[in-house]
Formats: structure tokens, C-alpha cells, sequence
């Protein structure tokens, strides 16, 4: 087949399975530029940021891809994020997208407060704020803080007073970074602030800002445990292919590819349960309904991480067991990635009080969408 | 880099999501006037003729059958919605299960214009029913061992040999015999096997009962001995009985009876928990809440293959996925409820001690019918690019 054609073939199976063409667009765009970038380099043992790699995401429009034009990001929809997203997590990125645009870009913006170029990270915490004269005092300390250590800004969502939010955006230079990690070694660090900034430096946070933050980041993590998984299937595909134990490839042992199959329904569930995320955040989060499918997508995610980087590992056998084989990339990041915005253990718990309170009657209304009567 | 292994679905349009709404509270409707209880595995277990006719006459028998055969021609998501509905709801669809499943779709796609004109417009009116002749004893996941001989004599053709698991076929009018129409050729197995349209009512056709776990009887043993099937009572080609059935097994393995045969002891569980108003730490909180979010994503699973396979695309491996995700989604569901509710099964009894038993004894079937999924698996597989 020549190119053409296999592009033309491609083309025409996207339009049938319902992804759009901007859609397929995208994903070859940002494959590109990982693809060159990132080498499956398992040389260091910490995922370290790649600063390289951050100029070319930010020249081409990707690090602030659903922030909008008007806070001096592209513009882009949540089925953009999505495919950069994935894709990241896929290539296992060492870099911040979803803190930086999914979480960081959008709680700056909607809070009036400016969206610096460069990496940014956003937490929500809680902080002394004491205004005087035009500054404010800003001390306190919040944990695990996603890239803290590379961030230019670290948002950081505080109560404020009569039941409202704030942002207080924290500069670079402001803080003091105590150094932690994840099991897959991204930076999550401790970050203990006591200065004084500039009063412009705290916003309004929009309505609701705390339960979207953990939505955002729940729907960012679901992408990026999506998209680690499908890598791990392809490894794992890869690699019972040329692997020969007993005098042939080990893709010949049914033993083998039921594991393999089996890993595959789960991957499958997860696209399905992220898609149908991704769609339902089209309107924004407020939607109990949306919060359920984000919700729905964690966990299924979540769950999914164990049992495919499981078969991924036993079907790589010990030389999948090392810090060499590049098979960690993706396995570290899944163990990692289901315990933060929480586990499937948490988002179980509040699918079930959901389906409890729809009742024998309601559960199926809440299953497909609560249309109908 | 990474790969897709489902197609992208999209949201339901209004009309659609409003004939569920209308399916929704006529089931409801038949429920508060007794015309059913809601059982699970209803699609295998739940033969009324009367709820059929009534689903027909609304409209809801052969819907994406062309208008000129008795047809509504809707769309496949529109009898997607229908299905899904009843499913959940528990409603005995067995009747016409096979018939509005794969019946109809096969006598547009291969069978003759007098074939169609004899059978889809009673097919559409529930006054039709089919069952289906694939396995035999020696044939079950091999299909293609399947050994019923047909033999060509004047005007037609004369079938012999012993088909399996026959739903409904002593309450059905005909099934689709598939048939070995020439030698086994080693080289090509799937080759020489043909289908033929059988009515129960031909000389030579004898039906036996086999029992379900249940002591229920929908399955058959169908002997044929020298059944005469006339020229035109012939499916599609001599010798393509291979490609036809196969043709349409995506749809039969992704559809939502692949989820939801065991929905209605879910809903019944969610009851039965409410009792106890756990707290949202709880075990069974999250057990619930498990089950819950994993028949979301198999339904936007299968939703999306089904909009896929409408507008033409081959889906098999998803399919495949659809069907081994959701068959044991269902038997686990059956184990969720019964470590979940201390209350023992009972096959006589009624509310959650009957589902639970129900569905306990139909479980076995749930991951062995439409194909096992060990053999799903090997599809899933060779799809992937391994074997």
C-alpha cells in the first residue's frame, strides 16, 4: 500500500469511528514532537523535566492548549487537552501539561490573575493570607505539590472568607522546595512559603473552584493512566511477538496471549470510560452528571492500572522487572498516577452513595445519563 | 503512538434519548400492571408472545427493517436504546429475541426477495418466531465441525444430523440450519457449509427438550432426519454458510444483552443495600459503586462499537472486548449480591431471593454463549497482532 493511501485509509476508518479529523490531527502533531524528543531513556532513575522538550511544547501552542486565547493560551476544547494528555501519558513525558494547563492555566484565568509562560503547577491548601497597604502576607505550607520545584507559578486554591475561595498565585522565587517524589519519581514536593507579595497577586476563585480543581485533575490523571495503559498493551504485544522461549515466539503460548487479551478488554473500558468523560466536561463541570462520569473514568482507570501493568510485567518477565527495561516508564507512572485525585477505592465510594440515593428505580437512569422519565 | 482499540462514540440525539423515555414508562407501566416481573437473563429466559405483539405494536419489532416489509426504519442506535431499555428493565424479550436480533438482518443482507416477503412483515408483528441451528454435539466453539449433512435431491436439498441448544424451538415457527453442503476440504475447513431455512412444522424435524440448571425449558435438541428444504428455502449461497453467519456476529457479541442480563438483580441489590444505609466508606459502598462505574463504561463501550458497525466499519476485535468484559461483568455482579445481602437464593421464592437464584444457576451460560470467551480471546488476540 502506498502512503497515500494508507492515509486515505486512515482517514476514512477515523471518520467512521467518530474521531474527528482535527482530533487525528492533533495526536500526529504531538506524536511528532515527543516521538523526536523522547527516546524511552531509561538512563536516570528520576523522571527529570525535560526542558528541551518544554520549548518545543510551548512554540507549538501545547502547553497552555485549553487555556484560553484570551489569558494567552490556545483556546483549545477538553477533546484537545485529551488528546495531548494521553498522548503524554503514553510517551510518559517528563514534563507538566495537565498541572500546567488543565489545573494551573485554568484556575489563573478564571481568577483574574495572569498566566505566565513557563511550567506551572496548582494545589489546592491552605495558607495565612493578611492583607496591608497594597500587599499581602502570605505563610503556610501544602504537600505533594505536582513539578513544584520546576514551576514558574504555583496556584494554590485557599478558603477565603464568608465561605468564598481564593487563588494566590506563588512565584518561583517565593517558596522553599523540599524535594519528593511519586513512585514513578516525578517531582511532588513540599513547598513552605512565608513572604509578602503584591495584593494583585490573590484572586477570586470562580464558584465551585475546589470541587472542579479535583475534577480537572481527576479527568487529567484518567487520560494520562488511559493512555499509559494502551503504551503497556503495545509493549507487552511488542514483546510476546519476539520473545522465543522454547523455540518459538512466546505470542504462541495461549497461556500467554489470554493474559494479553484480558489486558486489552481492560484498556478498552478505559477509552471508553475517559471518552465518555471528556465528553460530558464539554459543558463544564458543573453537572452532577459530569462529576459522576469524570468520576466513573478515575476509577476505571484506576483499577485498570494494576491489573494491566500486572499482565504487562509478567509477560516481560524479569528483564521487564529492572530499572533498564522501558517498560517502567509507563508501569511506574500507572501505580503512581491511581492514587492521586484519587484512588478507585475513593471514587467507588462515591459512585456507589450516588446509585444509592437514585435507589432500585434510579440506577439505571444514573447509568445512562438521567434522560428518560 | 498509542493505539485505539475502540471507536469514539457520541452522545445520543434528543429523538433518540425521547423514544427512551417512552420505552422506559411503558415497561414501567407493564410492570405496576402485573403483565411481568423483572427476571434476570430475560433475553434466554423470558418467551411471551403477547409482550412481543405489544412491543410490535408500538413499533419496537424489526426497527431498522426497511418500511416495505413491515419495518420502521429506524436506526440501529434507535433499536439500541429499545433493547437496552427492556433489558434493564427485566422484560421477556425471548420470543422474538433471535428473530429481531439476527434473523431479520440476515434475510435482508442474503435472502431472497420471496424469502423476505414470507417472513420479515410477521417477523416486525411478532407473529413470527426463530431459533437458531448452529451447534451440535460435536460441534460447539468449532463450528465448523458442524457434521448435518445436506444432500441435493430434485428440487432441493435433504438435511440430516442433530443440532444444540436451540432456544425456543418448540415454541418457535423455523430456524437457520447451518449445514455441511459438500466433503469436509482439510485445506479449508470453513469451506462447503451452507444455511438453510427450516421449518419446525417439516416432516423429518424432531424437537427434544434439554433442561436448563433452572429445571426451565429453553433449550432444544433439534433432530433432523432427511428434511426436505425446497431450492428456495435456500440462505444466501451454496457454500457460503461460513462467511454468512459470521458476518453478523459483531453485533449479536457487543450488543447491551452482553451487560445486562443480570441488571435487574442489580438494580434489586442497590434496594436491598438502601435498607442498611451504608456509609460512603463502607465495603459494599464501593463494591456497589464498582459495579456501577464498570456498566457505565462497558455501555459507552458497546454504545460506540454499535455506532461504529452502523455506519459500516468491521469491529470484530471490539466486539469481541465488549462481549468478555461484559459476560463476566454479569457473573460478577451475581457475586457481589449474594456476599453483599445475607439472603439465601431461592429458586421458588420471589424479589431479590429469586434474581439471586436465577441468576446464580444461569451464570455458567452468561461467558459460554455467542462463543466462549477463550475463543473471544484468540479473536482478541489475532486482532492485536499476536498468533
Amino acid at each position: 500500500m502506498n502512503e497515500q493511501s494508507a492515509l486515505n485509509e486512515q482517514s476514512a476508518l477515523n471518520e467512521h469511528s467518530g474521531i474527528s479529523d482535527h482530533a487525528t490531527e492533533l495526536a500526529e502533531m504531538v506524536r511528532s514532537v515527543l516521538g523526536d524528543h523522547l527516546d524511552d531513556s531509561t538512563a536516570g532513575l528520576d523522571a527529570e523535566f525535560d526542558p528541551a522538550l518544554w520549548s518545543v511544547l510551548e512554540e507549538t501552542g501545547l502547553t497552555l492548549l485549553s487555556t484560553p486565547e484570551s489569558a494567552g493560551g490556545s483556546g483549545g476544547g477538553p477533546a484537545d487537552a485529551a488528546v495531548l494528555l494521553s498522548e503524554a501519558g503514553g510517551y510518559a513525558a517528563p514534563v507538566p501539561l495537565a498541572e500546567t494547563d488543565l489545573l494551573a492555566g485554568w484556575l489563573l484565568a478564571e481568577s483574574g490573575l495572569p498566566v505566565s509562560t513557563g511550567p506551572l503547577t496548582a494545589v489546592a491548601g491552605e495558607l495565612s493570607l493578611r492583607r496591608s497597604a497594597g500587599r499581602v502576607a502570605v505563610a503556610g505550607s501544602l504537600d505533594r505539590v505536582p513539578w513544584a520545584r520546576h514551576a514558574r507559578t504555583v496556584a494554590v486554591l485557599v478558603p477565603g472568607p464568608d465561605g468564598g475561595e481564593l487563588v494566590v498565585a506563588l512565584p518561583a522565587g517565593s517558596c522553599s522546595v523540599t524535594e519528593g517524589s511519586n513512585l514513578a519519581r516525578e517531582p511532588r514536593d513540599g513547598v513552605e512559603v512565608d513572604t509578602e507579595l503584591p495584593a494583585d497577586a490573590v484572586g477570586p476563585a470562580p464558584q465551585g473552584a475546589g470541587r472542579e480543581l479535583a475534577l480537572r485533575g481527576a479527568l487529567a490523571r484518567a487520560l494520562q493512566l488511559c493512555g499509559a495503559a494502551e503504551r503497556a498493551l503495545e509493549l507487552m504485544v511488542r514483546h510476546a511477538g519476539e520473545r522465543e522461549q522454547f523455540g518459538r515466539p512466546i505470542a504462541r503460548f495461549q497461556a500467554v496471549t489470554q493474559q494479553i487479551a484480558l489486558a486489552a478488554g481492560e484498556v478498552a473500558a478505559c477509552r471508553a470510560a475517559t471518552d465518555a468523560a471528556v465528553r460530558s466536561v464539554a459543558d463544564g463541570f458543573a453537572a452532577e452528571a459530569t462529576a459522576l462520569a469524570v468520576g466513573i473514568a478515575k476509577s476505571r482507570t484506576s483499577a485498570a492500572a494494576g491489573t494491566v501493568a500486572a499482565i504487562a510485567h509478567q509477560v516481560h518477565g524479569a528483564m521487564g522487572f529492572t530499572l533498564e527495561h522501558r517498560l517502567r516508564l509507563v508501569t511506574t507512572r500507572m501505580w503512581a498516577w491511581r492514587e492521586e485525585y484519587g484512588n478507585e477505592a475513593h471514587w467507588d465510594g462515591v459512585i456507589g452513595a450516588a446509585a444509592l440515593a437514585a435507589g432500585p428505580e434510579g440506577v439505571w437512569r444514573m447509568i445512562t445519563g438521567g434522560a428518560g422519565h | 503512538m498509542t493505539r485505539r482499540l475502540v471507536p469514539a462514540g457520541a452522545p445520543l440525539d434528543p429523538e433518540t434519548e425521547q423514544l427512551r423515555g417512552q420505552v422506559r414508562e411503558f415497561a414501567s407501566q407493564q410492570i405496576t400492571s402485573g403483565a411481568f416481573t423483572p427476571r434476570c437473563d430475560v433475553w434466554l429466559s423470558g418467551w411471551d408472545p403477547a409482550f412481543s405483539r405489544r412491543l410490535a405494536e408500538r413499533g419496537w419489532l424489526g426497527m431498522t427493517m426497511p418500511r416495505e416489509y413491515g419495518g420502521h426504519g429506524r436506526s440501529t442506535l434507535e433499536r439500541y436504546v429499545v433493547t437496552e431499555e427492556l433489558l434493564a428493565a427485566g422484560a421477556p424479550v425471548a420470543a422474538h429475541w433471535v428473530a429481531d436480533r439476527q434473523i431479520g438482518p440476515s434475510l435482508l443482507r442474503f435472502g431472497t426477495e420471496a424469502q423476505r416477503q414470507r417472513y420479515l412483515p410477521r417477523i416486525a408483528a411478532g407473529e413470527c418466531f426463530f431459533g437458531i441451528g448452529m451447534s451440535e454435539p460435536d460441534a460447539g466453539s468449532d463450528l465448523a465441525a458442524v457434521r448435518t449433512r445436506a444432500a441435493q435431491v430434485a428440487g432441493g436439498w435433504e438435511l440430516t444430523g442433530t443440532k444444540v441448544w436451540t432456544s425456543g424451538a418448540h415454541q418457535a415457527d423455523a430456524f437457520f440450519a447451518l449445514a455441511r453442503s459438500s466433503p469436509v476440504d482439510t485445506t479449508d475447513r470453513h469451506a462447503g457449509l451452507s444455511q438453510f431455512i427450516v421449518e419446525f412444522d417439516s416432516p423429518g424435524v424432531e424437537i427434544r427438550p434439554i433442561r436448563l440448571l433452572t429445571g426451565a425449558h429453553h433449550f432444544n435438541e433439534v433432530v433432523l432426519d432427511r428434511v426436505f428444504v425446497p431450492d428456495d428455502m435456500v440462505l444466501g449461497e451454496i457454500g457460503q454458510g461460513w462467511k454468512q453467519v459470521t458476518s453478523e456476529l459483531a453485533f449479536e457479541r457487543s450488543g447491551p444483552e452482553r451487560f445486562l442480563s443480570t441488571f435487574p438483580l442489580l438494580a434489586a441489590l442497590v434496594g436491598e443495600l438502601g435498607h442498611h444505609a451504608p456509609s460512603a466508606g463502607d465495603t459494599a459502598m464501593r463494591e456497589l459503586g464498582s459495579l456501577v462505574g464498570r456498566i457505565a463504561a462497558l455501555r459507552q463501550l458497546s454504545l460506540a462499537v454499535a455506532a461504529s458497525l452502523a455506519s459500516g466499519q468491521a469491529q470484530d476485535v471490539p466486539a469481541a472486548l465488549v462481549k468478555d468484559l461484559g459476560t463476566r461483568f454479569e457473573g460478577d455482579v451475581v457475586e457481589a449480591a449474594r456476599q453483599l445481602v445475607a439472603v439465601e437464593p431461592d429458586p421458588s421464592g420471589a424479589g431479590f431471593a429469586r434474581l439471586l437464584a436465577d441468576a446464580v444457576l444461569h451464570k455458567p451460560g452468561f461467558t459460554l454463549r455467542g462463543g466462549t470467551n477463550e475463543i473471544l480471546r484468540g479473536v482478541i488476540a489475532r486482532g492485536l497482532g499476536l498468533r
